[in-house]
C-alpha cells in the first residue's frame, strides 16, 4: 500500500529544501551580504590602509581585511540561515511538516546545519571573488582556510539552530543576533590584529571562539597568525562538538519543538 | 489482527490543564472512525501524541503495532496527518510542497501519485502556483495532499473541512471515502456532526480529556432513540412541563421516548382542551446524541 521509500533519505530532501529556500531569495541572502562586505572593504581600506600596520608590516591592511570579511560573512550568513528558517517555520506553524515525517534528531540537525553551511560558504566565496577585483590575493595554505571555513560555518549554523529552537518570536532571535553574534564577530579580529590591542583586551579576545576561527582562517591566506593554527583548530573543533552535542540533546528531547 | 491505532492510558497535562486524563482507544484497520468533542476536549492533543508532535506524560500509543516513541520511524510512515491549523511554506509552489513532503518520507519519483492527488483535490490547474496565492480552501486541500503523499495506511484528519466550500467538501469526502474503500483507516475529528454521522462507522466522544462515549454510530443513535416534538400551542399540560427542552414564546421543544408517548401527549392536550396550532416531529440525530452525552458527562 505504501510507496517504496529509501530509509533515512528524507534528510537529503530537508537539506535540499533549506538550500532552495535561500536560493529563491538570493538577492537578499547572497547578493546583499556580498555588497555589504564589499562596502566594508572599500571604506575601511580607504580610511585605514596608511594608518594600520599588521603582522609587522608584512601584510597590507587591505589584504589583511579580506579573509576577515570573508569569514565574517560566512559566520553571519550561516547563523542567519538556520535561525531564520527555523523561527519562521515555528511561528508560521509549517514546522509540523518536518516534525511529522520519520526524520531522526540527527537527520534534522544535519540538514539544517549543512543548509546553513552551504549558504555561509556561498556568500563567503562570493565576497572573496568580488574582493579579488580590488586586492589580488593568494592562499598560502588552502586546506587550513577550508578547515576553518567549514568548522566556522558549522558552529554558526548550530548556533542558529539553537537560537531558532529557543526563541519564540523574532524579537528574541534578533536579541540573540545583536547582543551575542554581532559583538563576538566584530570583536574577533575581523578588522584588526589583536596585537594592536591593550593587554587586557588581548587576553579577553582569547575567550572569544570567533577569534580563533578568523585567526585560523587568516593563517590559511598568509601563513601568519596571532595564535598557533593547530591550537585554534582544536578550540574551534571542541566548540563545534560541544554545541552539536547540546543541540542534538535539545532535538532528542523535543525541547520547545515537540510540546 | 493488529489494530490500526491503539491508545493505552494516555495522559497529558499542560501546566494546570489536564488535556488528557487516561484515554484508551482502539481503532481497527479499515475503520472510518470519528473523534468528537467540544473545544478543549483533548482531540488535537491525542492526535499530536499519535503523530509524535507531543509526548505523553503516561501511557503509550501505537500505529499498526509500532510505538510512536520507541519505533517512531515506522509509526510515522504508517500515519498521514492533516493538521487543524492552516499552515504552509510561502517559499514553494503546490507541486514543490508535495514533492518536498514526499521526499521527507524518502520517496523520490512520486509524480504519478502527486498528479492523482492534485486531480482528486481539484488542484491540477494550481499545481505551479505559489502557496501564498491560494485561497483558504485550496490551502486546506494542499494540507490533505501533504498527508497523503506517502500513501499512509492510517490517515488522521483534524477538522479537514473547516473553511472549505460545500462543493469542494463533497469532492473531498468522495476522495476520502475512496481511500477508505481502498483499505485506508480514517480517523476524523470534525465539528460538522452531520459529516461524522454520514461517514463514521464508529465514534468516540471526548470531554475534558476523557472518553465519555465509544460505540458504533448506529448504536449511539439507537441508544438515544427518541422523538423531538416541536409543538406550538397556547399552553402545555402541567404534567408535561418537565419534558420541555426549550421554549420560544408558545413553541415548545419536547423529547419523547417513542410514538406511544406522543399519543399520551396528544391525549393530555385534548383532555385539557388545548388546541394545537402547529406540530412537527424530528428523529434523533448525532447532534442531539452529542449534546445529551456532553450534558450527561458535565
Amino acid at each position: 500500500m505504501t510507496v517504496a521509500a529509501a530509509a533515512g533519505a528524507g534528510w537529503l530532501t530537508l537539506l535540499y529544501k533549506e538550500v532552495l529556500r535561500f536560493w529563491k531569495v538570493s538577492f537578499q541572502t547572497i547578493l546583499a551580504p556580498v555588497l555589504t562586505a564589499l562596502l566594508y572593504l572599500l571604506i575601511f581600506s580607504h580610511v585605514l590602509e596608511s594608518h594600520v600596520s599588521v603582522f609587522d608590516g608584512r601584510v597590507r591592511y587591505t589584504a589583511f581585511l579580506v579573509p576577515g570579511l570573508v569569514m565574517m560573512s560566512v559566520l553571519q550568513n550561516s547563523f542567519a540561515n538556520s535561525s531564520s528558517s527555523l523561527i519562521q517555520s515555528k511561528i508560521t506553524g509549517n514546522l509540523i511538516f518536518v516534525l511529522l515525517p520519520p526524520l531522526s534528531p540527527l537527520e534534522i540537525f544535519a540538514a539544517y546545519v549543512l543548509g546553513a553551511m552551504v549558504r555561509g560558504l556561498v556568500v563567503g566565496l562570493g565576497v572573496f571573488l568580488v574582493t579579488l577585483w580590488f586586492v589580488p590575493m593568494s592562499i598560502e595554505h588552502p586546506f587550513w582556510a577550508l578547515a576553518f571555513a567549514l568548522l566556522g560555518s558549522a558552529i554558526l549554523g548550530i548556533l542558529g539552530l539553537i537560537a531558532g529552537i529557543v526563541a519564540d518570536k523574532f524579537d528574541q532571535l534578533a536579541a540573540f543576533q545583536n547582543f551575542l553574534i554581532m559583538p563576538l564577530t566584530f570583536l574577533s579580529g575581523v578588522f584588526y590584529s589583536i596585537h594592536t590591542l591593550p593587554p587586557f583586551w588581548q587576553s579577553l579576545s582569547h575567550f572569544n571562539p570567533f577569534f580563533y576561527m578568523i585567526d585560523g582562517f587568516r593563517y590559511g591566506f598568509f601563513g601568519l597568525s596571532d595564535i598557533s593554527p593547530p591550537l585554534s583548530l582544536a578550540v574551534v573543533a571542541t566548540a563545534c562538538a560541544a554545541l552539536a552535542a547540546l543541540t542534538l540533546r535539545m532535538l532528542q528531547t523535543g525541547y520547545k519543538l515537540r510540546n | 489482527m493488529t489494530p490500526a491505532v491503539e491508545i493505552i492510558d494516555v495522559a497529558r497535562r499542560f501546566g494546570s490543564i489536564q488535556a488528557l486524563a487516561g484515554v484508551d482507544l482502539t481503532v481497527l484497520p479499515g475503520e472510518f472512525f470519528g473523534l468528537l468533542g467540544p473545544n478543549g476536549a483533548g482531540k488535537t492533543t491525542l492526535i499530536s501524541i499519535l503523530a509524535g508532535l507531543t509526548r505523553a506524560d503516561r501511557g503509550s500509543a501505537r500505529v499498526l503495532g509500532h510505538d510512536v516513541v520507541t519505533d517512531y520511524r515506522m509509526a510515522r510512515r504508517m500515519l498521514g496527518v492533516v493538521p487543524q491549523e492552516l499552515v504552509f511554506d510561502p517559499f514553494f509552489s503546490v507541486r514543490e510542497t508535495l514533492r518536498i513532503q514526499s521526499g521527507y518520507f524518502g520517496i523520490r519519483g512520486n509524480d504519478d501519485w502527486i498528479d492523482e492527488i492534485l486531480h482528486h483535490l481539484d488542484l491540477t490547474s494550481r499545481a505551479d502556483a505559489n502557496m501564498r496565492a491560494l485561497s483558504g480552501g485550496m490551502k486546506r486541500r494542499v494540507l490533505v495532499g501533504q498527508a497523503l503523499v506517502h500513501k499512509p495506511p492510517v490517515i488522521v484528519l483534524d477538522e479537514p473541512t473547516a473553511g472549505v466550500d460545500v462543493e469542494l467538501r463533497q469532492s473531498l469526502w468522495a476522495f476520502i471515502r475512496k481511500l477508505n474503500r481502498d483499505g485506508h483507516t480514517i480517523i476524523l475529528t470534525t465539528h460538522y456532526l452531520e459529516e461524522a454521522e454520514a461517514l463514521c462507522g464508529r465514534i468516540a466522544m471526548l470531554k475534558a480529556g476523557r472518553v465519555v462515549a465509544l460505540d458504533s454510530t448506529h448504536n449511539l443513535l439507537s441508544s438515544f432513540a427518541g422523538l423531538t416534538v416541536r409543538l406550538t400551542a397556547a399552553a402545555l399540560p402541567a404534567a408535561w412541563a418537565d419534558r420541555v427542552q426549550r421554549q420560544e414564546a408558545q413553541t415548545y421543544l419536547l423529547t419523547l421516548a417513542d410514538y406511544r408517548e406522543l399519543e399520551s401527549l396528544l391525549a393530555a392536550l385534548r383532555e385539557s382542551g388545548i388546541v394545537i396550532d402547529e406540530l412537527s416531529l424530528q428523529e434523533a440525530d448525532l447532534e442531539q446524541v452529542f449534546l445529551r452525552i456532553m450534558k450527561k458527562a458535565a
